[in-house]
């Protein structure tokens, strides 16, 4: 017995001294060293568009009340952020936009999970999706109008049109990419067919999955802004009349004030949710970089 | 049997159904002309704590042999017998990425109906009977493929398996780690009264684990030889009596390459 216990704590002893060894030993550059070498390139690259604008702008390619310099431009836009209409019209977009975005990803995941695990639906649909994802969106705004009228729900209907088929072909592109030696797991592991989607499968497609919320996302904030400048409802404030308001005012420095508004959002919105989920799913999973 | 000094290790195994038994089991793969007859009329036992090596060739349907035994495909002809519950283990530890290693064994616990609350505990015991329960909170890719692999026993164990069906499960590890391991998969082996098919084309690591070898032919696989490894227990891998062995059947392997050459 005494020889067994000697050996037992051998055993234990070379299995820790293993583990210790092929631990790889984590090394991470300080907070504000990580956070300087992420923004400086940024700061750059804006910097260098900004400086094109300027020396387009002193060329006097075009008349100073057409194409503005940056700083008349700058100035604009904070007056503008001090006006509550600016903020009603964000908030209206954005409503639009996420409604929009959340019914696309209700019917964009039910479709393609639908084509994920059927053979017979993937025959009949698999490839109108990606059909329709290649369908300019502003082609279904005249049916659009003439089926809902200038209402709310056609600018919905052709947002959702938008995102949908990059959702699930982000949700089939995953699925399909699913090693088979997991789903020989879950099988071992007496997983039913609902388990095995919920517990092995649909996790093992989330990276795939994100990149199509992100472009999904995409897709549905650039229906939206079409939309709004085709499908004007009267007294309703949104980013898309001020922008065409602005147009017709010949109004150059209201045009590209709103543009940069446009721009941010699509920026924060994708580095707040879209780029943050998908770093989280891609850490968590020991891919991708920084 | 070989000429050295070696002892039997006497099991009881009176009056108890094999832990795992086929009769005649043949398999065929796909159909018609392009139909491959991966497995041809096997008759096999294991016994009941018995610790049993399967190797092979390429080819010799391995691993076809572990899914029906497993309940993950049927066989063409013959029948199959298991008594108690089945877990896999792969050459590839195949956790899932997603989760740490703790939450890996819960989820085979939750699989088997283990009420919530009780889960994170009982896959805390597991993770401790593999010296891991230090790293349950570290992710698959942040730990060792040897650390993997032992995430992975500690997962078929959450199954709550009798029979341990391990299709090459060291093949990728370094030698050393490899070592350790089998004295560790021999330990909870022998801890947890388990039974276990061990399939491996290693004939060193089969004479170093195994209570017997059964040697299979390829294309088709058949059983060709079954020798029990009278060797006591603890073994090295690099002892005389369990390279013995390990020359007997590598010769016996090579014959049954040689009759594959035209």
């Amino acid at each position: 017995m005494r020889t067994d216990t000697s050996l037992d704590a051998v055993l234990d002893a070379e299995l820790a001294g293993l583990d210790q060894l092929e631990v790889p030993v984590e090394q991470r550059p300080p907070l504000a060293v990580r956070l300087w070498s992420n923004l400086w390139p940024k700061l750059a690259a804006i910097g260098v568009v900004v400086l094109a604008w300027q020396v387009a702008a002193w060329s006097e390619w075009r008349p100073t009340y057409l194409l503005p310099p940056p700083a008349d431009v700058a100035r604009r836009l904070w007056d503008d952020l001090g006006t509550v209409d600016l903020w009603l019209a964000v908030a209206h977009t954005m409503w639009r936009a996420v409604v929009g975005f959340a019914v696309a990803i209700v019917i964009g995941g039910l479709i393609g999970l639908a084509v994920a695990a059927s053979k017979r639906v993937r025959i009949a649909i698999g490839s109108l999706i990606t059909g329709l994802q290649t369908m300019p969106s502003i082609a279904w705004f005249p049916l659009a109008i003439l089926l809902f009228g200038l209402e709310n729900s056609a600018i919905t209907f052709v947002v959702v049109l938008g995102a949908a088929p990059s959702i699930a072909n982000g949700l089939i592109g995953g699925v399909d990419s699913v090693p088979p030696l997991l789903r020989r797991v879950g099988r071992s592991m007496g997983a039913s067919r609902v388990g095995l989607y919920r517990d092995f499968v649909v996790p093992a497609a989330m990276p795939s999955v994100v990149a199509g919320l992100k472009q999904g996302w995409a897709f549905a904030w650039r229906s939206l802004m079409a939309g709004e400048l085709l499908v004007v409802i009267p007294g309703t404030q949104t980013i898309g009349t001020r922008l065409q308001f602005a147009r017709e005012f010949s109004d150059a420095e209201g045009v590209i004030a709103t543009m940069g508004v446009i721009l941010v959002i699509g920026i924060l919105v994708d580095s707040l949710v879209f780029s943050r989920l998908e770093r989280r799913v891609l850490r968590t999973r020991g891919l991708g970089v920084a | 049997m070989t000429s050295l000094e070696v002892h039997h290790e006497a099991r009881v195994i009176a009056d108890r159904a094999p832990a795992v038994s086929l009769r005649g089991v043949s398999k065929r793969h796909g159909s018609g002309d392009a139909a491959v007859l991966a497995l041809d009329g096997v008759s096999l036992t294991v016994e009941q704590g018995e610790f049993l090596c399967l190797v092979g060739a390429s080819g010799c349907g391995k691993t076809t042999l572990l899914s029906l035994v497993a309940g993950l495909d049927q066989p063409t002809t013959g029948a199959i017998d298991v008594h108690g519950r089945t877990a896999l283990m792969f050459q590839e530890a195949a956790l899932l990425p997603w989760r740490s290693a703790v939450k890996n064994v819960e989820l085979a616990l939750k699989l088997r109906g283990v009420p919530r609350g009780e889960r994170r505990e009982r896959a805390m015991e597991l993770l401790s009977l593999v010296h891991l329960a230090d790293f349950a909170d570290k992710a698959p890719h942040e730990l060792s493929g040897g650390m993997r692999q032992r995430v992975a026993l500690a997962r078929a164990l959450a199954q709550d398996a009798d029979v341990l069906l391990m299709d090459e499960p060291f093949g990728a590890l370094d030698a050393i780690t490899r070592d350790i391991l089998h004295d560790e998969i021999e330990r909870v082996a022998a801890e947890q009264r388990l039974t276990v098919l061990f399939v491996t084309h290693n004939v060193r690591e089969a004479s170093r684990l195994g209570d017997r070898i059964v040697l299979l032919s390829s294309r088709p696989g058949r059983v060709v030889q079954e020798l029990p490894v009278v060797v006591e227990r603890p073994r090295r891998i690099e002892s005389p009596e369990v390279s013995a062995i390990a020359a007997e059947v590598t010769a016996k392997l090579r014959e049954e390459v040689r009759r594959h050459a035209h």
